[in-house]
């Protein structure tokens, strides 16, 4: 395959055109996300609303078959009673934040593939569990591009509570800062990336262009800044190689473009500067002061 | 947002006083009808054995703690504006965040979430950090530093707070003689700037040769006043010999709120 054919794949067919613009957005966006759900240790919570937001989503499509704005409704409306109803109970009750929406995301999820099965066929399930790149037309980008454009803005304006609530909760506490609000506006930002990541990537695997980037990220960099802009790199990276894959080789598309992230994420492993197997492996040499 | 410069904070420190107040946990007082007050400008040690109450009495006064009964009050600052160092700060030093911009988090009151660094920031924290004895550590991460440099990170962005009341839970545990006398001459120089001092220490000899003021608490109040006449052989017998447990069956108490 030539340079040439890897353009052809994209300027030949529209849709391959409107998902690749469709990921790179998203990468954009759910970069962010994913570095914070990484080091305030929620990378697993990514992974629970994923399959929270399956009911509400589920619920859109009975109601209107596949409506973008009514999957997305639903799929918003789940995502956020479960986040809220999961804080709650961990703010007034002794369960901790990981246990209340373990039990909570289970049940959603149950409650999700009955709603599908009540009414959809096996594809259906499929579709909405894993995407696909047919799926994202002209109402599926806007929607893309508005939701990370509220991401860049929300980033801009949350970042440093968001940085001070993550490293000394205590201390944003004390001088007043609203730790509960801004938690509660990222898990906010992070459903609606999870949305905006399901027409291509489907609920379930959505996740991971937010986490397989941002873990890869942090191989290679110790400052926070970098650790975004290049976890930004490495899902457009991965969206490009994912896409491409899947029409050369008739793959599906989510899963493709994530196990690209994979492959970044091993290459990141084994020789990541900072933390990376070889780096760790290597004899140390060190300075004298 | 609010921008005060030097001249426009309220000359002096803030007072706090706890009126009769009963602080605890469960229905359980860890502190019991206490009353107490720290006056503008004064320094203060609070003393006592474990669980008498010292940090209940520091959350209190932060508001993290309701009092069950009696009332806690400020007056010469709002709350937001108390700065407060916990015993065990929930810090999380695997974050990547380098110690410049940990300390500068010191200026929230000043910039806030959204306002812009200027020059004149920089400048102040980076005085914070020589005050501290940490120049040249600007931008190591937090992950590398020994116990007591981020103790003395810790004091850099108090320094920073700019804070007229300073509430310190037992700032020097586990911190050797010299960044102790180091980070306590730091304290005495806010008290000279006319700013209030509370802190929790167990080293008595520390207490007697550097405060001036002393609370002994046991659950409840044993002695207030000038160190000397509170660190009695009496006064610290009577403490060591507090109830440390709760009683579960314990009667609820009766005592007319006396105001």
């Amino acid at each position: 395959m030539t340079a040439a054919d890897l353009i052809a794949v994209f300027s030949d067919f529209a849709f391959m055109r409107r998902a690749l613009v469709g990921c790179l957005v998203l990468s954009i966006a759910a970069a962010p996300v994913g570095v914070f759900l990484m080091l305030r240790r929620l990378s697993l919570t990514g992974d629970a609303m994923a399959h929270a937001i399956l009911p509400g989503v589920a619920a859109g499509y009975l109601f209107a078959g596949l409506n973008l704005w009514a999957m997305t409704a639903g799929g918003l409306a789940a995502g956020l009673a479960i986040a809220l109803t999961a804080s709650a109970v961990t703010r007034l009750t002794p369960l901790k934040e990981d246990a209340s929406l373990a039990t909570l995301y289970l049940v959603s999820l149950a409650l999700g593939v009955i709603l599908i099965s009540a009414r959809g066929s096996a594809v259906d399930v499929m579709h909405l569990l894993f995407g696909s790149v047919l799926a994202i037309d002209d109402t599926a980008l806007t929607f893309i591009g508005i939701v990370a454009s509220i991401t860049v803005v929300a980033f801009a304006v949350l970042w440093r509570p968001l940085v001070l609530e993550c490293v000394d909760p205590g201390f944003l506490k004390a001088v007043g800062g609203r730790g509960a609000l801004i938690h509660v506006a990222f898990m906010l930002v992070m459903v609606l990336n999870l949305i905006a990541g399901f027409q291509a990537l489907g609920t379930l695997l959505s996740v991971g262009l937010m986490m397989l980037p941002a873990a890869s990220a942090r191989f290679w960099t110790r400052s926070l800044g970098a650790m975004t802009a290049l976890a930004m790199v490495f899902a457009a990276i991965a969206s490009l190689t994912g896409l491409t894959v899947s029409f050369v080789a008739n793959l599906p598309s989510g899963p493709s473009i994530i196990v690209a992230a994979g492959l970044l994420y091993a290459l990141s492993i084994a020789f990541g500067p900072t933390g990376g197997l070889i780096a760790r492996f290597r004899p140390a040499r060190h300075r004298t002061g | 947002m609010r921008n005060l410069g030097e001249d426009d904070r309220p000359a002096g420190g803030a007072a706090l006083a706890f009126l009769n107040a009963t602080i605890g946990y469960d229905s359980h007082p860890a502190l019991h009808h206490l009353s107490a007050s720290f006056a503008a400008g004064s320094m203060t040690a609070v003393v006592g054995p474990n669980g008498a109450g010292k940090s209940t009495l520091l959350k209190a006064a932060i508001g993290h703690l309701r009092p069950i009964g009696g009332d806690v009050r400020i007056s010469g600052c709002r709350r937001t504006e108390i700065a407060y160092l916990p015993q065990l700060a929930e810090i999380d030093r695997t974050f990547p965040l380098p110690v410049f911009d940990f300390v500068a988090m010191g200026l929230w009151q000043r910039r806030g979430a959204f306002g812009g660094f200027r020059r004149d920031d920089d400048e102040d924290v980076a005085r914070a950090l020589s005050a501290v004895g940490l120049v040249g550590f600007e931008q190591r991460p937090l992950d590398t530093l020994s116990g007591g440099q981020l103790q003395r990170v810790l004091f850099a962005r108090l320094v920073l707070q700019d804070a007229p009341l300073i509430l310190l839970d037992e700032p020097f545990t586990a911190v050797d003689d010299r960044t102790t006398g180091e980070l306590m001459d730091v304290v005495a120089r806010w008290n000279a700037e006319g700013r209030t001092v509370v802190a929790v220490l167990h080293d008595l000899e520390l207490v007697r040769r550097r405060f001036p003021r002393a609370l002994l608490i046991a659950r409840r109040l044993i002695a207030e006043g000038d160190t000397a006449a509170v660190l009695t052989p009496e006064h610290l017998l009577a403490a060591r010999r507090h109830i440390e447990a709760w009683d579960e069956a314990a009667p609820y108490c009766e005592v007319a709120p006396a105001q």
